[in-house]
């Protein structure tokens, strides 16, 4: 199984990295671009859901407003269905609290790169502020 | 007067008197709101809003600051003590002394990234992580695994010589010395020792890693190097910028004290060499 949902995790986001790289390119200014014509997931190139190395990971617009919001560009992800705390950087790159030096090319990249860095732990809530 | 001096240069006593005063901070409950600080600005801080801490011209005097405040932490346990720097572009392998169970201890074990010896072992009872993202309670360290190589020697020089401070927009996206020394533009010097270390000071809660306070003090002491190099060059912006901190602005935390401040350290401190 693990060998599957990597597979196929991994079609994805070859195929999900070139529509972020169009994206980025078009539109370097907007924050979570596409907020006002929601897609299917698979086409969102900030919208995953998918099970890497045994975790939910999950990435979806933010709902409501929230202290949050504009630190991820309006994008929240989840591990195991507990926030991440992630933000975008002027260049379209992210990085997240766990990894927060090391930027990444995007918000589902940054959740597998908390995955790894967790080696298992739970993240804890972030806290309430 | 403070002098800080280079790590790898210190006596045995003086690396005995560092940890102690660290030790003693932990138990007392102060260092973990340093922590807690920390990450709150790390959250915080944003390209597009406000940003003080980090990715903005005032990472350098914020940074200086809360190295004081620490600093002055220590000194209420054993004035002795001053904080010591990395120099990572020299000491730049995990066999440095800085790593030697007599002072930091050593890189983590591969299966779950635990530091085993040194005084902030997990199994030594004394440096349990209270302020966490994650559920371990145990210092991690995975030494230069999330990145192969230190910054060079070369590498620093080449930010040395870079004349400007800052430049707009101020913040992750910026050229000039600030940005290029904080690491999200060009060769990467702050941000890829981070990265370097691993476990967690690769995370918004580094400062749980007393390596934290040497490489930072290492940094700040890059910053002193260029402005004696680059005498006319001063702290930019100067005034009226939205979201960050200008050169006669106070800073949050501590609301009383400006970048123009903290120019010169020499007021609060000296450096070995």
């Amino acid at each position: 199984m693990p060998d599957i949902s990597r597979r196929r995790a991994l079609t994805a986001a070859a195929a999900l990295a070139a529509t972020a790289t169009a994206a980025t390119l078009a539109a370097p200014a907007a924050s979570a671009a596409g907020h006002e014509h929601p897609m299917p997931m698979p086409r969102h190139p900030e919208n995953f859901d998918e099970v890497y190395k045994g975790r939910r990971i999950q990435g979806r617009p933010m709902s409501g407003g929230g202290h949050h919001a504009e630190h991820g560009g309006g994008v929240e992800v989840l591990v195991d269905g507990v926030e991440l705390h992630v933000m975008r950087n002027a260049d379209g790159t992210w990085i997240s609290v766990v990894s927060h030096y090391d930027p990444v090319a995007t918000p589902r990249a940054a959740a597998r790169a908390a995955v790894d860095e967790l080696q298992g732990a739970p993240l804890l809530p972030l806290p309430a502020n | 007067m403070t002098v800080r001096k280079n790590q790898a240069t210190l006596t045995a006593d003086e690396k005995k008197r560092f940890v102690d005063a660290v030790l003693a901070l932990k138990r007392g409950g102060r260092y973990d709101e340093f922590v807690r600080t920390h990450n709150e600005f790390i959250m915080s801080d944003t390209d597009t809003g406000e940003r003080t801490g980090h990715r903005s011209p005032s990472f350098l005097p914020w940074h200086r600051r809360f190295l004081l405040d620490f600093e002055r932490a220590l000194q209420s346990v054993d004035s002795s003590v001053a904080l010591p720097y990395w120099d990572w572009s020299a000491d730049r392998t995990p066999r440095a002394s800085l790593w030697a169970p007599d002072f930091l201890g050593g890189t983590g074990r591969s299966s779950d990234g635990r530091v085993m010896d040194g005084p902030f072992a997990a199994a030594a009872g004394n440096w349990p992580l209270t302020v966490r993202v994650d559920g371990r309670t145990f210092l991690r360290r995975s030494l230069g695994t999330g990145v192969r190589e230190l910054p060079t020697r070369a590498e620093v020089e080449s930010v040395l010589s870079i004349p400007t401070y800052d430049m707009a927009p101020y913040n992750s996206a910026s050229d000039g010395f600030r940005n290029n020394l904080e690491g999200w533009r060009g060769v990467n010097l702050h941000n890829r020792v981070h990265v370097w270390v691993g476990g967690q000071m690769a995370t918004g809660v580094s400062p749980n890693d007393p390596v934290f306070w040497l490489h930072h003090a290492y940094v700040d002491k890059l910053w002193a190097q260029w402005q004696s190099r680059h005498p006319g060059a001063g702290y930019v912006p100067t005034g009226g910028t939205a979201d960050v901190v200008d050169l006669d602005e106070t800073m949050k935390p501590w609301n009383d004290v400006r970048p123009a401040d903290l120019l010169d350290h020499t007021k609060f401190y000296t450096f070995d060499s």
